[in-house]
């Protein structure tokens, strides 16, 4: 039977992944949004599966909130790659403490 | 039985995806398999009785959010050959900080003893006759509604911030002046000349 440690190790697995995606893409800003998006994931995975097992429907309405802070996260983000890349034709974030002032 | 199979599909799917998510060469197909994860966590969350959450994931993550990111991504020219560069660098170092991470998410759940749980302290205990989108709306619009309205807030700070950021006035481009428009007459845009034959018009 599928417990709650299942679904727990799914999330723990897939919050690992996107953090070695943050560090294995460190010049690729548009990846490591997308590792933050499967970190967020995990995060809602496990407030789902704790919010079903202990039969509270909190954790859902939680959940909610993490996907409306998700989406902002996205838009504000690649808004502001695109003005970067508007400015200097690359997104490359090795030299983004050069953009000072 | 089938809800054992079906768990384990969408987990190893939602696995996979997440891994081809952060090592795919090409950012395009980096963000579709983060929209199959999407749909498989979807998956998950319908096999827990979270439809609510489930179709939100659907619409919000990959109608919006991961749409988004293939336009950002098939908008700007990117050489993307070139910021793979330190991939291998980084390798090592990004697997020993994951293993020591999942190291320690396995002891914390492998050591969890939170004791008996009190079932009676639960916040918003699941109403059997409701279904689930009913009791999450009857929960949303009363206990959590400044929360709701906070969220609401959250997302037009985000689409004004958007906008800003990304809005610039171009010169040279010929908008419309409504105010202009309308104070516009007749007497200072039309001429009536009596033009004498043979001479040439002058404007």
């Amino acid at each position: 039977m599928i417990g709650l440690q299942h679904y727990m190790v799914v999330s723990a697995i897939l919050f690992v992944m996107g953090v070695l995606g943050i560090f294995i893409n460190r010049k690729n800003v548009i990846i490591i949004l997308m590792a933050i998006e499967l970190i967020l994931l995990s995060v809602n995975i496990n407030l789902v599966a704790f919010s079903a097992f202990l039969g509270d429907l909190v954790g859902q309405v939680f959940s909610m909130f993490v996907l409306t802070v998700a989406a902002g996260e996205a838009a504000i983000g690649l808004a502001i790659l695109v003005i970067y890349f508007r400015g200097r034709g690359t997104i490359a974030v090795d030299d983004v403490n050069r953009m000072k002032g | 039985m089938i809800h054992v199979l079906a768990f384990y599909l969408f987990a190893a799917i939602v696995v996979c995806s997440g891994a081809l998510t952060i090592l795919s060469r090409n950012p395009v197909h980096s963000v579709l398999w983060l929209i199959l994860a999407f749909f498989n966590a979807a998956g998950l969350m319908v096999l827990l009785g979270a439809e609510f959450i489930a179709m939100l994931l659907v619409i919000v993550y990959v109608g919006a959010v991961a749409v988004l990111f293939l336009f950002v991504v098939m908008m700007l020219d990117i050489d993307f050959a070139e910021l793979r560069a330190g991939f291998v660098d980084y390798l090592p170092f990004g697997l020993l900080i994951a293993l020591v991470l999942l190291a320690e998410i396995v002891l914390g759940i492998g050591l969890w003893s939170a004791g008996p749980i009190e079932l009676a302290q639960r916040a918003a205990p699941v109403n059997p006759e409701l279904s689930n989108i009913q009791a999450i709306g009857a929960l949303l619009y009363t206990r959590y509604i400044f929360l709701f309205e906070a969220a609401g807030i959250v997302l037009l700070v985000a689409m004004i911030g958007a906008i800003v950021l990304t809005h610039r006035a171009r010169s040279g481009v010929r908008g419309q002046n409504i105010a202009r428009q309308n104070r516009r007459r007749p007497e200072d845009a039309v001429r009536n000349v009596n033009q004498p034959v043979g001479q040439g018009v002058e404007l």
